[in-house]
């Protein structure tokens, strides 16, 4: 019940807010009869009614996992980032065996398995996407290479 | 007849040893995809997309070789539902409840086998309405003008939502997010922008891509850290494995009335496959009664939700080639990937470039065959993928998404808009909302606003112009119809849940 009434409300105001920015649209003297604000406030319109509707009939709150699990899944989000920031400029064996190796531990404790499978993956897929898709992935960091 | 000339000329492209040896890794790569767990059509489909474009393959040729993954990958969905109780992807959820049974009456290879003659008669039935109901649907589609175009559009996310869903206020903000995500970026008529905030990563708008490859792919993995990939153990030994012909020869008529059913929950936009494989289950446990055993493992059960689950994966191609509306969460995920090509779906395709149309319907037809040759001989090796531990799989998807996105614009901002889609996707899909309408919604946005847009200048900004055909009027009333029915059918027409040991 609290998950949906909290879910509809933030719903309720994100779309209220969307519907904001849709009025401050700049419409251009080329218009058509409908213009470019029309839509996405009918849009926004129908959103905060779903969200209304969603906080006065609230279903069954789901189970949520306990909170050393939703903190795994905030340092998985975490790691995620980290690796979309470095995969260009650190070359790519070295962030993705580290970013599947944490995942692979996230998913199943153990240390060695998860180095284990993390490298792999890193040093397999950068030799199929390499070699068999052509793609143009650097596997060191620039720096070091020149 | 036309239609021989067409097909003819079809498996003329269809052929060529290039698109037949496509054809084939399609089929073996999608048979896996969908034996994985945690890997269904959708997710699968999705992140092989970027890769294929990498790929520099014509239109054609990528088209084949991602139908050949779309259905072998529903021919896949079975292993897991049969051997893990586990279904890969919502449709094969009606499979475990026989399937399951039957595998732990130590029956196992009997009902892989019979399962997988199943689909090819539900798929290979298919593809035949396909051959004959597209073009026609093609030239009543011609008759469309912007006000029926506007209609049909609401019409899949009505029934998205009413039948797909639990509670209808949930499925429709879940559109609403789809196509809210769908207006930003440049506004086509006037060039400006709109709902970018000033950020110039979103001038260009949000990549259909990203979105599935996020709400799909990465999100999948969420869930799995979440469990633990606890819900993964091997379940049931495969025995020896031989063809049950008594079976397949006693559920004959079932696979027939399957096929029907499920073509045409098919192609009704919105609906998809899931709803395919559950009447066509409901039916047949109630004409086979009482007696009939249904839950219990008997052949009947196994081959109903089968056949009618890859019968409606063909039908779901219909809505999609012919009026470029998608019928289910994959086909929308293949219309992502007409629209990567640069093909526009609708009637015009089969009259410009009738060669992609008829060479995808002939490859279809020749991938059923060759995934029936690969499933039935060599089912053991796919049983031999299922036991893939999570704790590599999910990283090695993870990865592959990433270079996926990461190939198609070589932008970090990509790969983070990814990663919120992913946990959007996570955190709305424990609240029960359903992710697909907001990937129809970021696919189709831009042409329901354009249609409706077209539409007002056509009449001058005449409002009552959008009910002023019969085509529209009907749409508007089935699309009503589709969201309202199921809030009072649901009570007599209860999604079954899986069922636990």
């Amino acid at each position: 019940m609290a998950s949906d009434r909290i879910f509809g409300l933030v719903a309720t105001v994100a779309a209220l807010a969307y519907c904001a920015g849709a009025l401050r649209i700049q419409t251009s003297f080329l218009g058509d009869p409908v213009g470019p604000r029309a839509f996405p406030l009918l849009v926004g319109a129908i959103a905060v009614l779903c969200g209304i509707a969603i906080m006065v009939r609230p279903d069954d709150d789901p189970d949520w996992p306990p909170v050393r699990t939703l903190g795994a899944l905030a340092v998985t989000v975490l790691v995620l980032v980290a690796y979309a920031y470095t995969i260009r400029a650190g070359g790519f064996l070295v962030p993705t065996a580290v970013a599947a190796g944490v995942l692979s531990y996230q998913i199943n404790p153990r240390p060695g398995a998860a180095a284990l499978a993390g490298i792999g993956l890193s040093v397999g897929l950068f030799v199929i996407f390499r070699y068999v898709f052509g793609l143009g992935l650097f596997a060191l960091p620039r720096a070091l290479t020149g | 007849m036309d239609v021989l000339a067409n097909l003819a000329m079809g498996f003329d492209i269809a052929f060529s040893p290039f698109t037949l040896m496509l054809a084939v890794i399609g089929c073996f790569l999608g048979t896996i995809i969908g034996a994985l767990p945690g890997l269904g059509p959708s997710n699968g489909v999705a992140i092989l997309i970027p890769l294929t474009f990498s790929l520099g393959l014509d239109a054609t040729s990528a088209l084949v070789l991602m139908t050949a993954v779309y259905y072998g990958a529903m021919y896949g969905g079975r292993i897991s539902s049969i051997l893990l109780n586990i279904p890969g992807d919502e449709p094969a959820l009606m499979t475990t409840l026989d399937g399951y049974p039957m595998a732990r009456a130590g029956r196992a290879g009997d009902a892989l086998v019979l399962s997988g003659v199943a689909s090819f008669v539900g798929a290979f039935l298919a593809t035949l309405g396909l051959v004959f109901l597209a073009p026609l649907l093609a030239r009543v589609a011609f008759l469309f003008g912007p006000a029926e175009y506007f209609a049909l559009y609401l019409l899949a996310f009505a029934t998205l939502g009413g039948f797909a869903s639990n509670n209808q206020a949930k499925a429709a903000l879940a559109s609403c997010i789809g196509l809210g995500i769908s207006v930003i970026g440049l506004d086509t008529n006037s060039g400006l922008p709109r709902m970018t905030g000033g950020n110039l990563h979103l001038m260009d708008g949000v990549d259909f891509l990203v979105a599935i490859v996020g709400l799909f792919a990465v999100a999948e993995v969420f869930f799995f850290i979440e469990s633990h990939g606890r819900n993964t153990s091997i379940g049931v030994r495969l025995g020896k494995v031989t063809v049950p012909v008594r079976d397949i020869l006693e559920s004959r008529w079932t696979m027939l009335r399957a096929s029907v059913v499920g073509f045409f929950a098919g192609v009704l936009p919105g609906a998809g496959a899931s709803l395919g494989s559950f009447m066509a289950y409901m039916m047949e446990k109630s004409i086979a009664g009482e007696k009939g055993g249904f839950g219990t493992g008997v052949a009947r059960g196994i081959a109903a939700p089968e056949a009618g689950n890859n019968a409606a994966a063909g039908g779901a191609l219909v809505p999609m080639l012919t009026l470029g509306v998608p019928g289910s969460g994959t086909t929308a995920v293949l219309l992502a990937l007409l629209m990567t090509l640069n093909i526009t779906p609708g009637p015009t395709l089969f009259t410009d470039r009738p060669e992609v149309v008829w060479g995808l319907i002939a490859s279809l037809l020749i991938a059923n065959f060759v995934l029936l040759a690969m499933n039935v001989p060599l089912v053991r090796l796919f049983v031999r993928i299922l036991s893939v531990p999570p704790w590599v799989l999910l990283p090695g998807v993870t990865m592959i998404s990433f270079v996926g996105i990461f190939s198609l614009s070589g932008s970090y901002f990509d790969l983070l808009l990814m990663i919120a889609f992913g946990a959007l996707g996570y955190v709305l899909r424990k609240l029960d909302v359903p992710t697909v309408p907001i990937i129809l919604g970021i696919l189709l946005g831009g042409h329901m606003e354009d249609s409706l847009r077209r539409a007002m200048v056509l009449s001058g900004g005449d409002w009552t112009f959008l009910f002023s055909t019969p085509i529209a009027v009907g749409l508007w009333i089935v699309a009503a119809a589709g969201f309202v029915a199921p809030m009072f059918l649901r009570r007599f027409l209860r999604k079954p849940q899986a069922i636990t040991d």
